[in-house]
């Protein structure tokens, strides 16, 4: 796709009606967990328009029109996407495939990140999430009494990963190097999908942890919810400081375009490309308009910011491969300053900080004490022995 | 905490601020919508029927029960006797009780965490040990079930429709049971209300069972809906228990 020839459609012909917001959802049981995968990624990206443009526009007085217009738009579509998660999802079961768009869009993404320290970075991360991935389903066995594997069709590994009572830091390690200013369209692409990625989730975390009465499951999210901040602190730490507010908003729409453009293509239920592909030209319609903003109030060519042409979609499938072969080899990474380091040579203020939070004991530790994931939850493992 | 229902400054009523309330409603009563509902009609209105029609009539499903590839030869020669009758029903209402048990399972592991922690302040009617025998009975029951599926051919471990709204139904009881501030009484009421409806739904499972000639699974379905009937029994009677003895 030619992003700068690519008009898609005009901001005043974009509109949603309260029936579209709150359309037909998918089936839990029926469409693909990566159509889920899809939903949660884009309803994340949304959601990270609408957080920059809101800090955007407390800075930007001669933008304030432009942004309250494409915001109203993002808001609607946010809306849209994320009806699209059917209400038999417990909270829960949605919180297992927000991990599982952690883990297989990250590693897509590390795979194929030209940047080999940012690469390094989003292996990191992974860990943590897959680690995430095993604690919430030994929660949700052992509170709900389900398998998370219904959510996770077989496509994503459900085993202990760097364990999350080791992934507390201090925020002096959480910090990265960002991407220069030369820095490859992808990579700039990458580091906006996993920051809003991570951002999504730890609201989302941060919204229904309290929603649980059982203490097992607050404390778990309050844990979990905590190295989500690290996490977006650690991916929003990738994004170049020096670039400028409209820089930063033509780098999001042109990710928004791409998340699009990569659902649309790979999508399996038609129902729901039609709208990938809907709001595809709407975020074409978008990235036109602030390209038009970056010409008036900067001065400069777009194209200094965009390639010409989108790369090649994300990958939707299953990473278990390159999962496994990362964390045999990188499981005992941790983080000193900006840098990976081995597990002997971890920042000292890091330790410290986990004496102090792990004090009271680790929830992930305990909810998770023997879990072994089975097929069918593990109350299923008395009867395959028998 | 004392496991006790005490009197105390609930905030909730209109009685906790009567000059505000009589203001309050005052005012909404000068500002009645035009369009306000007639003496003898339910005032929820209208328009909320209307809405939750169109959806009704355009939704999709909530999903499909799996069916095996290939039956095994119990299932396929009682399916040949069925005719027209839908095997998936069967093997949905089964994957629904198979969730139900095993969500009963950890209903009960709940519970029992709980009386755990009561036991040391207050006479209970019943033992921990009590409590794990039911809590065992669930897990008895969710085996028979899973090999009742593995047997015809099905999938055990795929959530059925029923299976995924039975689980939306029974959420709210699993909130009462792991709430630390909810009592004995509490926790027996919301044991009754799975038990209650784990009886009736065996009941069902049997008829269905029969139905389609799958007789070979009605022993043991039996003796799980008598179990489920003691069960029912038993919390009952401890329930009245606390709450009498509560009262008195």
């Amino acid at each position: 796709m030619d992003l700068l020839e690519n008009k898609g459609v005009p901001i005043d012909k974009q509109s949603l009606t309260w029936k579209d917001m709150a359309g037909k959802p998918i089936s839990k049981l029926d469409d693909e967990a990566f159509t889920r995968v899809r939903i949660i990624l884009m309803n994340a990206l949304e959601l990270d328009a609408l957080r920059l443009s809101h800090v955007g526009a407390r800075m930007n007085g001669e933008l304030r029109q432009s942004l309250a217009e494409i915001r109203r738009v993002e808001q609607h579509q946010a809306t849209a996407v994320n009806g699209l998660l059917s209400a038999d999802h417990s909270p829960l079961e949605t919180t297992i495939a927000y991990e599982q768009v952690a883990v297989e869009v990250t590693a897509a993404v590390a795979q194929r990140e030209p940047d080999p320290y940012l690469a390094q970075v989003y292996r990191f991360g992974l860990l943590e999430d897959f680690d995430h991935l095993y604690r919430y389903s030994a929660l949700l066995d052992r509170l709900e009494g389900k398998d998370s594997n219904n959510i996770l069709q077989g496509h994503t590994d459900i085993a202990p990963g760097r364990p999350t009572v080791d992934g507390h830091r201090a925020p002096v390690d959480d910090l990265r190097l960002p991407y220069g200013r030369d820095a490859n369209f992808l990579t700039k692409l990458h580091a906006t999908l996993i920051t809003a990625a991570e951002c999504q989730t730890h609201d989302y975390y941060m919204t229904i942890g309290p929603m649980f009465a059982d203490p097992v499951a607050r404390q778990l999210y309050a844990e979990i919810a905590s190295v989500e901040e690290q996490h977006m602190t650690q991916y929003g730490s990738l994004l170049d400081p020096r670039q400028s507010f409209l820089e930063l908003w033509l780098l999001h729409e042109a990710t928004e375009v791409y998340g699009y453009y990569s659902c649309a293509r790979s999508e399996s239920n038609p129902r729901i490309r039609e709208m990938w592909e809907r709001f595809c030209d709407y975020e074409l319609g978008h990235l036109h308009h602030v390209c038009g903003l970056f010409r008036q109030y900067e001065k400069r060519d777009p194209a200094e910011v965009l390639a010409r042409t989108l790369p090649a979609p994300l990958e939707f499938k299953s990473q278990r491969d390159f999962v496994r072969d990362v964390l045999a080899a990188e499981v005992d990474l941790r983080a000193n300053g900006v840098d990976f380091v081995k597990l002997a040579r971890e920042s000292p203020v890091s330790r410290e900080y986990r004496r102090r939070i792990n004090a009271d004991g680790s929830p992930s530790t305990r909810v998770a004490t023997a879990y072994h994931w089975t097929s069918g939850t593990e109350l299923n493992r008395s009867l395959k022995a028998a | 905490m004392d496991d006790v229902t005490e009197p105390g400054f609930n905030r909730t009523g209109a009685q906790s601020s009567p000059l505000s309330v009589h203001s309050m409603q005052l005012y909404a009563d000068e500002r009645v919508p035009e369009e306000v509902s007639a003496p003898d009609e339910m005032p929820d209105g209208r328009e909320i029927a209307a809405v939750r029609c169109d959806y009704a009539v355009e939704a999709e499903r909530i999903g499909s029960v799996p069916m095996p590839g290939v039956l095994t030869s119990a299932f396929t020669a009682a399916l040949s006797k069925l005719g027209a009758r839908k095997p998936e029903v069967l093997v949905d209402k089964l994957g629904e009780r198979l969730a139900f048990e095993r969500i009963g399972v950890r209903l009960y592991q709940a519970l029992i965490d709980k009386a755990s922690a009561l036991a040391t302040q207050q006479r209970m009617p019943f033992s921990v040990d009590d409590l794990q025998r039911l809590r065992d009975d669930e897990l008895a029951h969710m085996h028979v079930l899973a090999s009742a599926l593995d047997s015809l051919g099905a999938d055990s471990t795929a959530q059925t429709p029923a299976a995924a709204v039975s689980a939306l139904a029974i959420s709210g009881l699993m909130q009462v049971l792991t709430d630390p501030r909810t009592t004995l009484v509490h926790c027996l009421e919301a044991m009754l209300i799975a038990e209650l409806a784990d009886n009736a739904s065996w009941d069902l499972l049997i008829s269905l069972t029969a139905e389609a000639d799958q007789d070979q699974f009605l022993p043991q379905f039996h003796s799980a809906r008598d179990s489920e009937k003691a069960h029912v029994r038993q919390i009952r009677g401890w329930l009245q228990t606390v709450v009498l003895g509560e009262a008195s």
